[in-house]
């Protein structure tokens, strides 16, 4: 297929992965060299095309927080179940976010416990079922990045312009750069350079991640998510490190202005404000990390619109998301790993959706048999 | 079936079905009649008796084992590119049979409709099963109609079960699989997953996917005289390529491993997939069977499936290894290795 096999082809990749070698041989590092893919997408192309296997063994690839679906609290889901249980609503979700579990079940449970729960693919899609049924209520559960984070912004303000008063959206809208921030800071973290989002910097542009090289001190090259993008990454943070320089490099220009979507930033600046702070699974409350609606779109804020019991539920005591989203350990190191937490029945979100980091060593990494080499 | 009169066939004279139609009485005979008897007429199902009768001999002498099987078929459309939910309950038991290596004769019917159906929907659905039945050289010979409130159903839900016969020295089994043989298929993988999901219209996506329904089982007669030492075969329905050899790499202790260059894709179905974030390996086939072979069979295998219209552009997709027991790997196009695990759940699209 045109502008997709081009990016999937086997012989450039083996001269990217010589090269790659080339570079190793001339930084000879120590211990191995770190490199967080922020990215869930990031994490899904590395285990489906087996890009880990193809790399020498000096560079070791971290999976990061960027999969929105896994850093969803159980509270969250909880107070999504409370706004489901109304009669009157019709609850649209993406697909990912169906079987990620609360503390009462998920979504897809409560589907089949006779909630009306219906899949879309896009917000927009949520705002045609609105007007479709009059006589119910629509809420949108709105997740995701920088990413999804316009196209929710511009179907309410789509709503505003209609008229249209039996649509809402439960805001779980996160922004990624502050929890890379807590990231950097967390004692102990040893990361030596970032693969920085792809999706979300088509939206914000280049300039957040500036202070990453400039005050952190890390290599940092935004990625695309095929997978050449994904190695042709790896080879320029290899070259910044080899080269001693720290700088943020776009390797996605086909893809991310180095200015961003300007008409997606202005709508989310006019429908969003941050949050003082917001929940993480496995991560805890990050400050300025979530946005909610302004009080001028009140109206379309589920929040406000139902009475939700805003649950703190805190996660599994037994579950290590928290240390596998920084990178301390591998997810086949998680004491529950393929035992109590499994694709069949997830603990922690990391292993529900296709870009959780356990669920991809899961399907893809065949890890639970890698166990008893490395686990202690 | 006995309700039904002998060859005088009531004519329907209502546009939708109602519960009456499930009731017994007349209007059950009457639909029954028009509707299920007419369409399927064949000299097993006219005597409308509670059951169909076989003459033994008849079958003894075609095969030494009876293969029996069923399914049942709830397809949401039910009717979408390329077949129809009656097409798929006469193809998929068919194939259920032959993919055993067993000539398939007979089959069942039996139908729940949702009240308020059309009539002229029902017509269509029986047209179609007769015509794959009719095409296929199999009679559908006794059956059941049952009428349910609405909601009970999703408009009509259909179960075929089948019969038939396995000659002697055919012996198929899913743990036959041994190390060197070959994995093959007999076309490109996913369109009916696909074009189903198309079909539902929900993603706004035009394309021009044809479902691959079809009944194999003159495809699997020819590649089992020409590769009679065939190990196993089965098609790949729900749960895509990726089930099939799971299923096969657990029961026969072996590892497989496959190459994804060499694996047969549709552009359309790499598109939807791309698309929605789906991975084709798990995508539903309803004409599409893996087949291991052994290594000094395959060419005769493989010429054999090309030269039938359902075989044409069947590939010899990977191999058979001492391995790890149970394991299935994927050389990606790309040059790395991935494990190509069993589909947990649903597939359900990726978010960004």
């Amino acid at each position: 297929m045109k502008y997709i096999d081009e990016f999937r082809d086997r012989a450039k990749a083996e001269v990217l992965v010589a090269e790659i070698r080339r570079v190793i041989e001339r930084i000879a590092p120590a211990a191995p060299l770190a490199i967080m893919e922020v990215c869930g997408g990031h994490t899904h192309s590395i285990f489906r095309y087996g890009i880990e296997g193809m790399l020498p063994p000096e560079i070791e690839l971290v999976h990061g927080p960027g999969c929105p679906v896994c850093v969803l609290p159980m509270g969250r889901i909880d107070d999504c179940l409370a706004i489901a249980d109304h009669t009157e609503v019709i609850l649209t979700t993406f697909g990912d976010a169906m079987r990620v579990p609360g503390s009462r079940g998920s979504l897809s449970q409560a589907k089949a416990a006779g909630a009306d729960i219906r899949m879309v693919y896009s917000p927009m899609d949520a705002l045609a079922l609105a007007r479709k049924h009059p006589d119910r209520e629509v809420v949108f559960f709105g997740l995701g990045f920088e990413t999804t984070m316009p196209s929710t912004a511009l179907t309410v303000l789509q709503a505003e312009r209609d008229g249209i008063r039996n649509f809402s959206v439960f805001c779980n809208h996160i922004t990624i750069v502050p929890t890379i921030k807590a990231i950097l800071d967390s004692p102990g973290l040893h990361i030596d350079a970032f693969l920085g989002p792809g999706h979300v910097s088509m939206v914000t542009g280049i300039a957040p991640y500036h202070f990453i090289a400039d005050y952190y001190r890390r290599p940092f090259v935004i990625a695309g998510f095929e997978p050449l993008d994904v190695l042709q990454s790896i080879w320029m943070v290899l070259k910044q490190i080899a080269e001693g320089r720290c700088q943020v490099e776009n390797q996605y220009g086909r893809v991310v202005p180095e200015k961003g979507n300007i008409p997606a930033l202005t709508a989310v600046a006019r429908v969003y404000e941050l949050r003082e702070f917001f929940e993480w699974r496995g991560l805890g409350s990050i400050d300025h990390s979530g946005v909610r609606f302004r009080e001028e779109y009140a109206a379309f804020d589920a929040e406000r619109k139902f009475t939700v019991p805003n649950v703190k539920v805190a996660d599994p005591s037994v579950c290590q998301c928290g240390d596998v989203l920084k990178g301390a350990i591998k997810p086949w190191q998680c004491r529950v790993f393929g035992t109590a937490c499994t694709p069949e029945n997830p603990l922690g979100a990391l292993m529900v959706s296709s870009e959780g980091a356990c669920a991809a060593y899961f399907h893809y990494g065949g890890a639970p048999r890698r166990v008893p080499e490395h686990a202690s | 079936m006995n309700e039904m009169a002998p060859r005088n066939f009531a004519k329907l004279s209502v546009a939708a079905i109602t519960l009456a139609h499930g009731g017994g009485g007349k209007a059950m005979k009457d639909l029954i009649d028009d509707v299920f008897a007419r369409a399927f007429d064949n000299p097993l199902l006219t005597p409308m008796e509670d059951q169909a009768r076989i003459e033994i001999a008849a079958l003894a002498a075609r095969g030494d084992r009876l293969a029996f099987t069923t399914d049942s078929y709830v397809v949401d459309p039910i009717f979408f590119p390329g077949g129809d939910i009656g097409k798929l309950a006469v193809c998929g038991t068919i194939n259920d049979l032959a993919v055993g290596g067993a000539v398939p004769l007979y089959l069942s019917c039996a139908v729940i409709i949702e009240e308020g159906v059309a009539v002229a929907t029902l017509h269509r659905i029986a047209q179609s099963m007769a015509v794959t039945a009719r095409d296929a050289g199999v009679a559908i010979v006794t059956g059941d109609t049952k009428v349910v409130t609405k909601g009970a159903c999703d408009k009509i839900f259909i179960t075929t079960s089948g019969i038939g016969v396995i000659q002697p020295g055919i012996d198929l089994g899913v743990a036959k699989a041994r190390p060197g043989d070959r994995i093959l298929v007999n076309g490109r993988l996913g369109d009916h997953g696909a074009a189903v999901m198309v079909a539902r219209g929900d993603l706004a996506l035009e394309t021009s996917l044809e479902s691959d329904c079809a009944a194999l089982h003159t495809l699997i007669a020819d590649l089992l005289r020409a590769a009679p030492a065939t190990r196993f075969l089965r098609d790949a329905t729900r749960g895509g390529l990726s089930t099939v050899l799971n299923e096969i790499a657990h029961a026969s202790h072996v590892g497989i491993e496959i190459d994804e260059l060499a694996t047969p894709l549709g552009d359309e179905v790499k598109g939807v997939c791309e698309i929605l974030g789906l991975d084709p390996l798990y995508l539903a086939n309803e004409g599409k069977i893996v087949i291991v072979v052994p290594p000094d069979q395959v060419e005769a295998a493989l010429s054999t499936l090309r030269a039938h219209p359902l075989g044409g552009e069947a590939a010899d997709i990977g191999v058979v290894r001492e391995g790890e027991p149970g394991r299935v790997t994927m050389r990606t196009r790309f040059g790395g290795m991935r494990i190509v695990d069993m589909l947990v759940g649903e597939q359900l699209p990726r978010i960004c």
